[in-house]
């Protein structure tokens, strides 16, 4: 019996939903201390660079950017059902598609600094 | 103790003549200690005797009184009249049709309740002149799933079952794990089809309404993160080299 | 007697509205909105890195030191973690339930043990970020 491709995307949700729920409010947290102008010396150009440079930094940025991804498109698929939007094949394809393509996108931009 | 008096509007449908269900009100004298189901009987020994709705035990184990109060899946029973406002509405379980009057049409569940396999399946044959033995604690890994009384509150709970009626729903899914924890039982790759399948353990978006509502504390929502969790792990493990299939 | 069951009519779009609990998730889920524009505002931010320049960084830093910007984090901020973090938090112990024994470990423990996590996990971030 093949198990559905349904507990693969359901795999990547979980994972993203925990990967999101620990690290999204340090995230966006920044991203406000920047807004204040309180921008954190780690945001600095020299550092932040060197950060996504190397290794670790690689790492963490494309697991986290591509799992919330994951996440945020399979729950979006949920809610569009919800809603009443019922093409599922067609929103699951969409919402899917997006995600692949930030990942990708993810992926390109790591590659390109180092 | 004192009588205080309750507007109980019933929600009526009579499929003879009825197109569609009403509201009746009856104003009924409560007693202190009387539950919704004590005022029902009320209303069918006193005042309407034309009021169908189920009952048997009167006390949370047969599960057959279970309707809606107030808007609330609840099992009537259980539900006791000082804890509730002096107007009451009581409705048929959400989700089923309507048979008549309180009473809802089942037969989905029931069909659904022999997709489960709701009993232990050996592939080794049983122990010879004697009975399985069971440690306490592998029981108190699924106990909590063996209180469910099949009262149904759970789907009238549950929006994707509402939505869906192809969705398995939380009783069922929570009684196939419960057998899928049973440290007797070899049948989980068998109930595997309905957990992997579209309408089963998939469909749920975890609203979680199910497990608030239930009357015994049975917590199917739980039960099927479980299982989703085991079918996403389940998928690895059969991709693995030597993985069965 | 014959049978006629009803059917009682659901709203495909509008059934949330029937009872708290429904709102309650209805507002969890569309945390997702949250995690996908943040999802892609890092990838904006890493393009903007990408190119190389400092001065491109910059100027992009100085663009998103505004009172529009702060209201809209500020609220997302506080949005997300009542209906994302602390609604995973307290939903975890159902995935995972863990049982010592014959006794299942309450379920309070479980979340505290999130709680603990979420907060290391924040001050690495904030450490690497040079915040602390």
């Amino acid at each position: 019996m093949a198990i559905a491709k349904k507990s693969v995307v359901w795999g990547l949700f979980a994972a993203g939903g925990t990967v999101t729920a620990f690290l999204f409010p340090a995230l966006i947290a920044l991203f406000l201390m920047v807004a204040t102008g309180h921008v954190p010396e780690g945001l600095d150009y020299a550092n932040l660079h060197a950060f996504a440079a190397g290794w670790f930094g690689k790492i963490c940025l494309f697991f986290v950017i591509s799992l919330a991804l994951w996440h945020a498109a399979h729950r979006l698929r949920v809610v569009f059902h919800d809603f009443g939007v019922r093409k599922d094949k067609i929103v699951a394809k969409a919402v899917y598609l997006i995600a692949t393509i930030g990942t990708v996108l993810t992926a390109y931009y790591l590659y390109v600094i180092r | 103790m004192s009588i205080r008096q309750l507007e109980i509007e019933v929600l009526r449908y009579d499929p003879e003549q009825d197109s569609e269900p009403h509201f009746k009100t009856y104003e009924v004298p409560c007693e202190h200690d009387w539950a919704i189901l004590d005022a029902l009987n009320y209303i069918k020994d006193e005042l309407d005797t034309t009021l169908a709705f189920r009952w048997s035990c009167h006390m949370m184990v047969c599960g057959s009184c279970g309707m809606m109060v107030n808007g609330e899946p609840c099992l009537t029973c259980k539900t006791f009249v000082r804890d509730l406002p002096d107007k009451v509405r009581i409705e048929p379980l959400e989700n089923f049709p309507i048979e008549r009057d309180l009473v809802v049409v089942l037969d989905d569940v029931m069909e659904k309740l022999q997709m489960a396999k709701p009993y232990i399946i050996r592939k080794d044959p049983p122990p010879e002149d004697k009975e399985f033995t069971q440690s306490r604690s592998a029981l108190y890994k699924f106990k909590q799933y063996t209180m469910c009384v099949n009262c149904m509150c759970c789907y009238a709970a549950c929006p994707q079952y509402a939505l869906d009626s192809s969705f398995i729903g939380p009783a069922v899914l929570a009684l196939a794990h419960r057998y899928n924890l049973d440290s007797r039982d070899q049948g989980k790759s068998e109930r595997l089809d309905i957990l992997a399948d579209h309408d089963g353990v998939w469909n749920c978006s975890f609203v979680g309404a199910c497990s608030e509502v239930c009357p015994k504390s049975v917590d199917p929502a739980a039960a099927l993160q479980q299982m989703k969790i085991d079918g996403a792990k389940e998928f690895w493990l059969q991709k693995l080299p030597g993985g069965k299939s | 007697m014959s049978r006629n069951p009803y059917v009682r009519p659901v709203s495909k779009t509008t059934w949330y509205m029937r009872n708290g609990r429904y709102k309650k998730y209805m507002l969890r889920e569309v945390t997702c909105l949250l995690v996908g524009f943040y999802s892609f505002f890092v990838i904006c931010a890493l393009g903007i890195l990408a190119a190389g320049s400092p001065e491109k960084w910059e100027s992009f830093l100085a663009s998103q030191q505004n009172a529009f910007m702060v209201a809209l984090h500020a609220a997302a901020l506080l949005y997300f973690l009542v209906y994302m973090t602390f609604d995973w938090f307290k939903l975890a112990p159902k995935a995972m339930p863990v049982q010592l024994g014959e006794q299942k470990l309450p379920d309070l423990y479980i979340v505290l043990a999130h709680y603990v996590a979420w907060f290391m996990v924040t001050a690495i971030v904030f450490w690497l970020a040079g915040v602390i």
